[in-house]
C-alpha cells in the first residue's frame, strides 16, 4: 500500500488501520502484506480454480481423446476440430440454435416491445398486468418444461384437448419431428417475454417527451412515432436487449433437456445438450471441450462485436 | 399503444377501439401467461383417469391429493426441499460475503495488481459457465468432490457480475464516510462492515434475490454435480423422475408445484427485487 498511495491525492493523510503511520516511502518495489488480498482472496481462489483454470483446461482437453481418471491421456492435437467439422450432427446441433436463437429473439423483441409500450404508463392495472407476464421469468426452466410438455401432450394435455373441442385430431407436437423445435420455441418466447418487457420498459421511460410532442406537432400519428421516435431513442436498449438474450439462447440447455431431451430424430438437439450428451452420457471429454470450445469463440465474437457496437454509441 | 401517452382524453371513436383493442390483446396474453400454471396447480389434483378422459378441462372432476403422496412416496422429497435450499440458501449467502469483500476491495483500496484483478472480474464475465463444465466437473472428481454439498456450493460461491455490480455500487457511496471513519481509528473490516454494507442493503438485497432465484431454478450445474438420489436438488430430481417413467402425471406435476411455491411465495412479497435484479443482468 504504501508504494502506490504515496502517489495518491487521498494518501496526504497516513493510513492508520495497517498500523503502521510512519511510512517508509523509499524501497518502492519490496513486497508487502496488502490488507486488499484478504478482502480478495475467496473470489479470487474460486474465480482462478473454478473459472479460469478450467478454461484453459477446456482448450486442453480439446486437443486430447481425454478420458476421465486415465494414466495418459491420447494427444491428437486438432484432431478433434476435424472431425467436429466433419460431424453432421454439430452441423444439426448448430443449425438448431441458430435457429432457436434467432427466432426467439425476434419473436420475444416484437412481443415484449409491444407489451412494453402497452403497458407503460404506471396504473395500478398495469402493474398487475405487467406482474402476470414478469411471472414465468421466475419459474424454473426444469418446472416449466414438465408442465409444458405434459400440456402438449396429445393425449392428456390441455392443448389437445382443445383442439379437440374445436373439432380437430390433436396433434404431437414433441413427437413430430418438424414440430417439436416450434413448440420448443414457443414455449421459450413465453417464458422470456416478461424479461424482455421489463428491459425495454426502462428504455421507454428514458425516451424524452418532448420528442413525441414534437413529431406531433409535425404530423405524426400512431405508427409513424413508434417508428421515428420510440423506435431510435431506444436504438441503444434494444441493441442490448437483442445480444443478451441471443448470448442467452445460445446457451440454451434446461427446457430442451427436460421437454425433448435433444429429440425426435436430434431435431431439437442444440449446442449445449450436444456437449452435454458427448461429455456425461459417452464421457468424451475431448470432444465435448471441443464443442464448448466452438461455443465460446461464437459468444466471444458475440460479445467482441458488441463492445464495437457500444463504442460507436458513444461516439453518437 | 404508446400513441395515448399524455394526450388529454379526447375520446374519439377510434381511440376507444384501439383500447378496446389493446385490452383484448392484454388479456389474451395474461390467459396464455396465467394458464399454464392453472393447469399445473389443478392438474396435480387430477387423477390420469379425469386427465385422460377430459383433456379440456381446466378443473378436476373431483380433487385428489394422490399426486403429493405420491410424490412423497416415490422421492426423498423432504431431502430434496432441504437440498434446494441448502445449495441456493448457503451459496447465496457465501456469494454476498465474497462477492462484497472483493469489491469492497476493487472500489475502496488501492493495492498493487487491483486493475488486473478488475480485469480478471469483466473477463470470467463474458466466459458462458458451460465452456467451463467439463473441467470443472473434472476437477471435482480429482478432489473428490462430487455429490457432495461442498462440491455443489464452492464453485459457485462468487459470481463476476456480483463483484461487478457492488463494486460500481461501492463506488458511488461518498467516500468522506470512510475517510471520517479512519480518523476514529477504524480499519478496513470495520469500514467494509459497519459502514459499506449496511449502506449496500438495497444492492445487496437485489442480488440476493437474483442469486437465489438462479441456483434454485438451476439445473445443468446439480445435474452433473450429483449423482445420487439423495444429494440432488428439485429441479434435477424432478427433471430425472420425469425423464424415467411418467405413469402418473399428477405426481410430477405436485412436485412441480411444490419446487415453484417458495419463489412465487417470495415473488409476491419482494416483486420489486426480482424485477430490479432481473433488470440488472441486462444491464451489466
Amino acid at each position: 500500500m504504501t508504494a502506490t498511495s504515496t502517489r495518491s491525492a487521498r494518501a496526504a493523510r497516513p493510513v492508520p488501520s495497517t498500523g503502521r503511520a510512519g511510512r517508509s516511502g523509499h524501497r518502492p518495489r519490496r513486497w508487502r502484506f496488502q490488507p486488499a488480498w484478504l478482502f480478495a482472496a475467496p473470489s479470487l481462489v474460486i474465480l482462478l480454480g473454478f473459472i479460469v483454470y478450467p478454461i484453459v483446461q477446456s482448450f486442453r482437453y480439446s486437443l486430447y481423446n481425454w478420458r476421465i481418471g486415465a494414466e495418459t491421456q491420447e494427444w491428437v492435437g486438432l484432431a478433434n476440430y476435424a472431425e467436429l467439422l466433419g460431424d453432421e450432427r454439430f452441423w444439426n446441433a448448430l443449425y438448431v440454435t441458430v435457429i432457436f436463437s434467432v427466432v426467439s429473439v425476434v419473436a420475444q423483441l416484437i412481443l415484449g416491445f409491444a407489451a412494453a409500450s402497452a403497458l407503460q404508463r404506471d396504473t395500478w392495472l398495469n402493474r398487475i398486468v405487467r406482474s402476470v407476464f414478469f411471472f414465468p421469468t421466475i419459474v424454473a426452466l426444469a418446472i416449466i418444461g414438465i408442465v409444458w410438455r405434459f400440456m402438449l401432450d396429445p393425449s392428456i394435455g390441455l392443448i389437445g384437448g382443445v383442439t379437440e373441442l374445436v373439432g380437430a385430431e390433436p396433434i404431437p407436437w414433441l413427437q413430430d419431428t418438424s414440430l417439436a423445435l416450434p413448440a420448443v420455441i414457443a414455449v421459450s418466447v413465453w417464458k422470456n417475454v416478461g424479461f424482455t418487457m421489463i428491459i425495454l420498459l426502462a428504455g421507454l421511460k428514458g425516451v424524452p417527451e418532448h420528442l413525441y410532442e414534437a413529431a406531433r406537432l409535425d404530423g405524426a400519428r400512431g405508427w409513424q412515432l413508434i417508428r421515428h421516435v420510440t423506435l431510435p431513442s431506444i436504438r441503444p436498449t434494444l441493441l442490448f436487449a437483442t445480444m443478451i438474450m441471443t448470448i442467452n439462447s445460445l446457451q440454451v440447455f434446461d427446457l430442451v433437456y427436460v421437454m425433448t431431451n435433444g429429440g425426435p430424430l436430434f431435431a431439437t438437439d442444440t449446442l449445449v445438450t450436444m456437449m452435454f450428451r458427448e461429455g456425461f452420457e459417452n464421457f468424451n471429454l475431448g470432444y465435448a471441450s471441443t464443442i464448448a470450445w466452438v461455443l465460446f469463440a461464437i459468444i466471444m465474437a458475440l460479445s467482441a462485436f458488441q463492445l464495437r457496437i457500444f463504442r460507436y454509441q458513444d461516439v453518437d | 399503444m404508446s400513441t395515448d401517452l399524455h394526450v388529454r382524453r379526447r375520446p374519439s371513436p377510434q381511440k376507444a377501439l384501439t383500447g378496446t383493442l389493446k385490452w383484448v390483446l392484454l388479456g389474451v396474453g395474461i390467459v396464455v401467461a396465467l394458464v399454464p400454471f392453472v393447469w399445473m396447480v389443478t392438474g396435480s389434483f387430477r387423477t390420469e383417469a379425469d386427465l385422460f378422459g377430459a383433456p379440456a378441462s381446466l378443473l378436476p372432476e373431483q380433487w385428489s391429493l394422490h399426486g403429493y403422496r405420491g410424490i412423497w412416496e416415490e422421492l426423498p422429497f423432504m431431502r430434496l426441499v432441504m437440498n434446494s435450499f441448502i445449495f441456493a440458501g448457503v451459496t447465496t449467502a457465501l456469494c454476498l460475503v465474497f462477492d462484497s469483500m472483493f469489491a469492497y476491495a476493487l472500489a475502496r483500496i488501492k493495492f498493487r495488481g487491483s486493475t488486473l484483478c478488475f480485469w480478471l472480474v469483466i473477463a470470467t464475465l463474458m466466459v458462458p459457465f458451460q465452456v467451463t463444465l467439463i473441467p470443472v466437473f473434472v476437477e471435482l472428481f480429482h478432489l473428490g468432490w462430487l455429490d457432495t454439498y461442498h462440491g455443489l456450493i464452492i464453485p459457485r460461491a462468487t459470481s463476476a457480475f456480483g463483484i461487478f455490480m457492488l463494486r460500481q455500487f461501492f463506488i458511488s457511496i461518498p467516500r468522506e464516510l470512510d475517510e471520517a471513519a479512519r480518523i476514529d481509528g477504524a480499519g478496513h473490516l470495520r469500514i467494509y462492515w459497519q459502514i459499506i454494507l449496511p449502506l449496500a442493503k438495497p444492492a445487496l438485497a437485489t442480488l440476493a434475490v437474483l442469486h437465489f432465484m438462479n441456483l434454485w431454478n438451476d439445473l445443468l450445474w446439480p445435474l452433473i454435480v450429483t449423482s445420487s438420489t439423495e444429494m440432488r436438488t428439485l429441479p434435477a430430481a424432478l427433471t430425472l423422475f420425469g425423464g424415467q417413467h411418467v405413469n402418473d402425471h399428477a405426481v410430477l406435476l405436485a412436485g412441480a408445484t411444490l419446487s415453484l411455491l417458495p419463489l412465487a411465495l417470495a415473488f409476491f412479497l419482494a416483486q420489486r427485487y426480482f424485477v430490479a435484479g432481473v433488470a440488472t443482468t441486462g444491464l451489466k
